[in-house]
């Protein structure tokens, strides 16, 4: 975390001043993150223990060097590489066409009072379906490859972004739009200079809910008959009654989640660098 | 010269905020408005500030009809309003879009300069105090060369100290251009310290009950006994505003200046 905070700090436009403060609660930060590790680390280290010595036979739960070995295995023959990337352009192409409707229509309906009236109730009442639900239906729309993959995860980044742009634009404060009226913004100039800065963080936030859950959905989309992809190679280790690779895959799909998360915080911090807040929020 | 003309405003819950209003102010002229809470002084501004529709009446500004902001009046809010994406300078020239980088970061210099701000240029507007901030604000209002600027409680949020310094940045800039200034506040010395005019106003519905004209030489001394001697009359007069039976004809039986 702190790898990726120094980066962003330098390249905020902010004062030499404005860097200085921020130096100490980052300091105290990796010391809170040490301490996060703890746990799992601990665990870990007893369950291996417990397993060489013995204690336990480690068959449902193999111990944290066969999986760190059984994900070896599936690094050096290129195998984890391959189901990597399908599940990142399956989660790429579902959030990116789910954050962008997401955008549009949060933006129409939280700018124009008669877009929310028309559009709001419906996609409230299609919210309130499970995302999963429509996995039988766009089989049998879109086929068991993957444009029904696509869908699932789009809908499912498609909600949280929506509502949080419609919500972020619905609050934007009254008073800071009067001073944009002071200075006879136009409708254009308005949008681009007082209301998107000011719905941004709150967009920002709505992208990371969205990609969050698009890594869920993936999951659930490459259950659903898939050759390739994490998703498959979970239940490929249930049916071969390999609880490694199936953790494997679980770690594998941990990291990737983080890092992509952390890369949409990465490219979107400089556009936050004004903020008080979010410099120690990963 | 500002001309304000029978100017109403009802509300649309019925509140009748302001009825039939007259009012002129001079170009350059400082004028105060001081009164009850509730007498319409945040209405009329918003009015002049085109932010809000009149229900009657005119403004002028210099014979031209205010009706939606103009370029000839700036805006001084309560609260800073200050844009936190914005660095405090790209704040301060928010209003100069039309003009190169190179003069705005000329106008925008001199003015933070002239507030006190000139090294706080860079700086994210959080981490300014407050009365730092409302100082960048003065700036960001004053530095269009606004003809008519109007200011709603500008400092009440300060203390006084920082008040004071407020008062001599804000003269500073308006030395410069010398605009036509109308200030809202419920700080009557400080109204007698800035205008060159004081007018009382009254509740239910909302029109002005007194003025006073204020004679006394700049710089002014707080304690002198001129600047003492009309705070009081104006408290005193306040005071008589805010009575339920105050009647300008009662009022003006006891011998004190115009009278509407
Ligand atoms: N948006 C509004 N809708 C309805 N009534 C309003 C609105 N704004 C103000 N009023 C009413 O109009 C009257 C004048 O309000 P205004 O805010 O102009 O008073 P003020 O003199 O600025 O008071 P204060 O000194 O407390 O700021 C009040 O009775 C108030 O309740
Ligand atoms: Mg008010």
């Amino acid at each position: 975390m702190s790898i990726i905070a120094d980066p962003a700090a330098g390249a905020s436009p902010a004062s030499p001043a404005a860097r200085e403060p921020a130096a100490r609660p980052r300091r105290r930060l990796s010391i809170g993150w040490g301490l996060g590790f703890a746990l799992p680390f601990a665990i870990a280290v007893a369950w291996e223990i417990a397993v060489r010595s013995g204690w336990a036979n480690g068959r449902l739960l193999p111990p944290p060097s066969r999986i760190g070995g059984t994900l070896w295995e599936l690094a050096e023959s290129g195998e984890l590489a391959m189901h990597a990337w399908a599940t990142l352009w399956r989660v790429a192409a579902g959030f990116g066409l789910g954050a962008a409707v997401g955008t549009i229509l949060g933006a129409a309906s939280g700018a124009n009072r008669t877009v929310r009236q028309l559009l709001d109730p419906t996609l409230q009442a299609l919210r309130a379906i499970p995302s999963i639900a429509w996995v039988p239906l766009f089989i049998l729309w879109l086929g068991i490859f993957e444009a029904s993959k696509v869908a699932l995860i789009a809908v499912g980044v498609f909600f949280p972004v929506y509502l949080g742009v419609a919500a972020a634009l619905a609050s934007v404060d009254r008073k800071i739009i009067e001073v944009g009226r002071v200075f006879r913004l136009s409708r254009l100039a308005m949008i681009r200079r007082v209301t998107l800065p000011a719905i941004l963080p709150a967009w920002i936030t709505a992208l990371r809910t969205g990609l969050g859950l698009g890594f869920m959905f993936v999951v659930a989309a490459e259950f659903m008959g898939a050759s390739e992809g994490l998703g498959y190679l979970l239940v490929d280790g249930q049916q071969l009654g390999r609880p490694d690779r199936i953790l494997a895959a679980i770690i594998a799909f941990a990291v990737l989640g983080k890092l992509a998360d952390g890369l949409l915080v990465l490219v979107t911090r400089p556009l936050l660098a004004w903020q008080d807040l979010g410099r120690d929020k990963l | 010269m500002l001309a304000i003309d029978q100017l109403s405003k009802t509300y649309a819950d019925g509140n009748q905020a302001l009825e039939r209003l007259n009012l002129t102010v001079g170009n350059g002229e400082i004028v105060a408005l001081v009164g009850g809470s509730g007498c319409g002084k945040t209405t009329l501004l918003r009015l002049i500030a085109g932010l809000d529709t009149a229900s009657g009446g005119a403004i002028r500004l210099d014979d031209q009809t205010i009706a939606g902001p103009s370029a000839d009046v700036g805006v001084i809010f309560q609260e800073p309003r200050l844009f936190p994406w914005l660095s405090v300078a790209d704040n301060v020239g928010f209003g100069l879009s039309h003009l190169s980088a190179f003069e705005r970061e000329g106008l925008v210099a001199n003015a933070l300069a002239r507030v006190g701000l000139a090294e706080h240029g860079p700086r994210w507007p959080r981490e300014l105090s407050g009365g730092q901030q409302q100082r960048a604000a003065i700036a960001r209002a004053l530095v269009t060369r606004p003809r008519l600027l109007i200011m709603d409680e500008p400092f009440s949020a300060l203390d006084p100290t920082t008040r004071q310094s407020l008062h001599r940045h804000l003269l500073s800039l308006w030395d410069e251009s010398r605009p036509t200034m109308l200030l809202v506040t419920h700080d009557v010395e400080e109204a007698v310290s800035l205008a060159d005019r004081i007018i009382v106003m009254q509740p239910n519905p909302g029109r002005l009950y007194e003025e006073f004209a204020n004679g006394i030489a700049r710089p002014r001394d707080r304690m002198g006994v001129a600047f003492e001697r009309l705070t009081r009359e104006i408290l005193k007069s306040l005071d008589q505003s805010l009575r339920p039976a105050a009647h300008a004809v009662a009022a003006a039986a006891e011998g004190q200046a115009a009278w509407w």
